[in-house]
């Protein structure tokens, strides 16, 4: 099957215009009558379950946690971006466009990225209007702060928790469908399959995970907002929960899963300290805004800090290297995050990593709090030169603006953040690869839609900070109401869907029998052990830095390992119960094959590109030395790979990105 | 360090549950409350044993989802701070630490140590909303200006990750910091004004149908409240309670 993204024709600024005029609408009376799915209740789920129950359909939402208002959307920190302009610091549609296309290093679909931008202001006036408690200055209007890879002040934020704060908006909206009866709520279901009818999607299976019953779900459309696949890497900065199965089901179904191995590797977390470790912690990107991260330029030093000799406040400043502010003088700190997190590999790699591990770098807030003190020492009348009073009150500041991470880094790593720099090292934070969709939102199953991170649409290769949340919401808000219904136009005389077809009845045996496989098979080995096994060889051989060598020794060893699982995993007691290590097995199974197909996409890329860095395609000389190196004349297109059974058997369908509003150029952040 | 470990086990809603005793060792003091709890697990399944059943997510202390009452309190010995940041340094090698679920008529325990908070959710679907509808066409976000003073305020009340802490620490298993924060965030902005009213009354109408208690003042909630959710929202609450039933 060919791809067709469906991207309408005409000027970029006038495209979605112009969609939304001429598509099928469906009358209110006719809405009563269609019933849509919904899984995933964060930010992309949730704003979809709301706004299309607003509007009139029967919507069923599936969320696996005990509430919706849980999904990981909510342990989003930094902010979310919109060009409103409001600083007057010269943002537009355009510029965010363009920010959010260079960002994502080129390999984003022109047409999606525009719309996203386009549609960014509403989102905040949306918010707002719901009691979405937004930060604001001292005369009452909102304030912004600026992130990685743009040079404007574009960002809206809620002190470190703006992810929580726009969730719980969409959990009120959510809310207040709930209590009309036009959403109906299951929570702690857990979503194993997508059921087709006539080449459709017309319903999903499910667990009850506290009682273990499978239950059918028909409708006329089934949407997925399920999140990303971080956690195949074992350990990331995803909730325990998150999966991949959702997602994997669907391409397993006949949904192309594009660019797999686009994963943005976050610079700022808190560093691995052991193998008890079950999940990697995130220091906000805001965090950038005022911290500046070096190591000591002499490897003595280095070696003294390890030892405990040494505090790293009594390295002189002409022997710290800041190596961001000296590689990249016109972004220094706030270079987008596949490039920060390379050069804290990068330094880490030649020694100077200043943890026991040897991998972690300093983020130090020490001239940020001496600036802030003197400034408001400026302001308060008092004596600027006083270093105790400027550090007393340049640490308030410091505390109003990133309070809650400072005490989430205190709690954790046992140091005081205001005294001593934070330590950070980079890890699997979010994937900009997922299941394909054209414009719609659409994948190439009829009837089956994606959204969110879930999907692979508008971050190309690199997602720039605080874009997460306006995608999200944009989809679930504004785009995805839209699209649905020029589908859901053919649909009205349809009437219910029956889940009494043998469809139906394929899909529940399938899920019923490899679940008794699990709970019957005599392993030796816990579903931990084989996720452990697959995060190592993905953060080792499919992580930060890619070659050919790595990469195909990875896919003979996930190939094994998960043989390996089918023979020798242990899943403890029943079916017919809460069995979180059952719920596991389930999830992992799936892990182990897309890690395959993540490595094999990764093989077929041969250029860097954003969080895709390939050893042997880099710049050789110039200014750019040492650069990722695109190769646009070869792979200028998404990999969009169709389900053939095993990994190995996939077939990759390419979908030629075509730039013709933004001039094709390297990244430069020089 | 090695700890022994008081657990409540209880089969299904309908068992009558009792507490067990087991022992883990070579803890490391780095390592959270839970992942030593993955450590008991794995050394179950190993075992053949079944793993002890608890709610957990994101395990960094925002999505609300982990509940244990460690030690007599709720999310254990630290301040401002849920289970999952919990960690064990806070804990020394041989001692005894008991784990139970949140107890409350209106959190029946599903299994273990996981409870049954759908409660909380049929307080929000009463009123905790503005009916605004999502269609993106509402007035521009800087037309109404809000005092830095009430925005921020509002935005202390609405960090409530709705764990149900608060219910579980009062005597009374009373849930009003988790509905006066909500109220609160709403009455405190512009944009919540229209339905104030019948918000208030609603909302406080579901919670008292779903079994929770009364409070007393006793204050146990605001101390053990991971976000440090104020005391200052109940009042607010019975303000703007007074105020609608006066209305009517």
């Amino acid at each position: 099957m060919a791809l067709d993204s469906k991207i309408p024709k005409g000027p970029i600024k006038d495209k979605w215009t112009d969609y939304k005029n001429h598509i099928d609408l469906v009358n209110p009376a006719n809405k009563r009558n269609i019933d849509v799915i919904i899984v995933g209740t964060g930010l992309a789920g949730g704003s979809a379950a709301a706004t299309l129950a607003e509007l009139g359909y029967n919507v069923k939402a599936f969320c696996f946690q005990d509430s919706p208002r849980r999904a990981h959307s909510i342990a989003a920190q930094g902010g979310i971006n919109a060009a409103k302009n409001y600083q007057g610091d010269g943002d537009s549609t355009y510029r965010l466009f363009y920010d959010t296309v260079k960002g994502g290093d080129y390999r984003s679909r022109e047409a999606n990225v525009y719309r996203l931008a386009e549609v960014s202001a509403n989102i905040i006036d949306q918010c707002v209007a719901q009691g979405v408690p937004f930060a604001r200055e001292y005369g009452g209007l909102l304030d912004n702060r600026s992130f990685g890879g743009v040079l404007v002040s574009r960002t809206f934020y809620a002190a470190g928790q703006t992810g929580q704060q726009l969730l719980l908006g969409a959990y009120s909206a959510m809310n207040r469908q709930i209590g009309r009866g036009k959403i109906k709520m299951y929570n702690r279901h857990e979503m194993l399959d997508v059921v087709k009818v006539d080449g459709k999607a017309r319903g999903i299976i499910t667990r009850n995970l506290i009682t273990g019953e499978i239950e059918r779900h028909s409708a006329h459309a089934v949407v997925l907002g399920t999140g990303g696949y971080g956690n195949v890497f074992f350990l990331s900065t995803n909730a325990m929960g998150s999966n991949v199965t959702a997602a994997w089901k669907a391409h397993k179904r006949g949904a192309y899963f594009a660019n797999p191995c686009y994963t943005q590797i976050h610079p700022t977390c808190i560093p691995v300290s052991g193998d008890h470790q079950s999940k990697l912690t995130l220091m906000s990107e805001s965090l950038r805004n005022d911290g500046r991260i070096w190591v000591p330029k002499k490897m003595e030093d280095v070696e003294a800090i390890r030892n405990k000799t040494l505090k790293p406040k009594d390295i002189a400043e002409e022997d710290r290297d800041y190596y961001l502010e000296r590689r990249y003088p016109a972004f220094g700190n706030l270079v987008p995050r596949d490039v920060a997190s390379r050069a804290a590999k990068e330094r880490c790699d030649a020694g100077f990593g200043v943890n026991a591990t040897g991998e972690a770098v300093f983020l130090d807030f020490a001239s940020a709090i001496t600036r802030y003190g003197k400034e408001q020492a400026h302001v308060k009348g008092l004596n600027e030169n006083d270093a105790a009073l400027v550090k007393k009150l340049g640490q308030e500041v410091v505390k109003n603006k990133y309070g809650n991470l400072f005490q989430m880094y205190e709690k954790i790593v046992d140091q005081d953040p205001y005294n001593t720099p934070m330590m950070i090292y980079p890890a699997v934070h979010y994937t900009m690869g997922g299941v394909w969709v054209d414009y719609n939102l659409m994948t190439t199953v009829p009837g089956l839609y994606c959204i969110g991170e879930a999907n692979f649409s508008d971050h190309g290769a690199n997602r720039l900070g605080a874009s997460a949340l306006m995608q999200g919401l944009a989809d679930g808000y504004f785009v995805l109401p839209y699209t649905i219904g020029d589908y859901l136009s053919n649909d009205i005389r349809t009437g219910p869907i029956s889940t009494e077809t043998k469809e139906f009845e394929d899909a529940e045996n399938e899920v019923r029998e490899k679940l008794n496989f699990f709970v019957t098979n005599e392993g030796q080995h816990s579903v931990d052990y084989f996720h452990k096994k697959l995060g190592k060889i993905m953060w080792n051989k499919v992580g930060m830095s890619r070659n050919v060598k790595g990469l195909t020794e990875a896919i003979a060893e996930i190939k094994e390992l998960r043989a390996q699982f089918w023979k020798d995993v242990k899943v403890p007691g029943t079916n017919e119960e809460y069995n979180e290590e059952l719920a596991k097995a389930g999830r992992v199974a799936d892990f182990l094959e897309l890690g395959e197909l993540f490595a094999k996409d990764a093989l077929n890329r041969e250029e860097s590109c954003g969080g895709h860095f390939r050893e042997d395609s880099v710049e050789l000389d110039g200014e750019q030395k040492g650069e990722a190196l695109r190769d646009d004349e070869n792979f200028a297109y998404v990999a969009a790979w169709e389900y053939k059974g095993e990994p190995s058997d996939a077939v990759l369908h390419k979908e030629q990105l075509e730039f013709k509003d933004i001039e094709l150029k390297q990244r430069s952040y020089k | 360090m090695n700890l022994t470990l008081k657990i409540w086990r209880q089969k299904n809603a309908s068992d009558k549950g009792k507490m067990v005793d087991y022992k883990v060792n070579d803890i490391s003091p780095d390592m959270s409350f839970l992942e030593m709890l993955d450590v008991l697990n794995e050394q179950l399944v190993n075992n053949d044993e079944s793993p002890v059943a608890f709610d957990h997510d994101c395990r960094e202390g925002i999505c609300g989802m982990c509940s244990l009452y460690i030690n007599g309190e709720a999310h254990g010995p630290d301040r401002g701070i849920t289970t999952c940041q919990l960690h064990m340094r806070m804990f020394k090698d041989g001692d005894t630490i008991t784990i139970e679920p949140f107890r409350a008529t209106a959190f029946p325990v599903v299994k273990d140590l996981i409870v049954d908070r759908s409660s909380f959710d049929r307080i929000q679907h009463a009123g905790g909303f503005i009916s605004v509808n999502t269609s993106g066409n509402t007035i521009d976000a800087n037309a109404i200006p809000v005092n830095k003073h009430d925005a921020d305020k509002a935005f202390e009340a609405a960090t409530c990750i709705g764990c149900g802490a608060c219910v579980a620490s009062c005597k009374n298993s009373s849930a009003m910091l988790f509905v006066g924060a909500k109220v609160s965030q709403f009455a405190l902005l512009p944009q919540g004004q229209v339905e104030a009213t019948d918000r208030v009354l609603n909302m406080v109408k579901q919670m008292d149908e779903e079994g929770f208690g009364n409070c007393t003042n006793t204050g146990a909630c605001e101390v053990e409240c991971p976000k440090g959710i104020s005391l200052e929202n109940i009042a607010r609450m019975n303000r703007e309670y007074l105020a609608a039933s006066i209305k009517g």
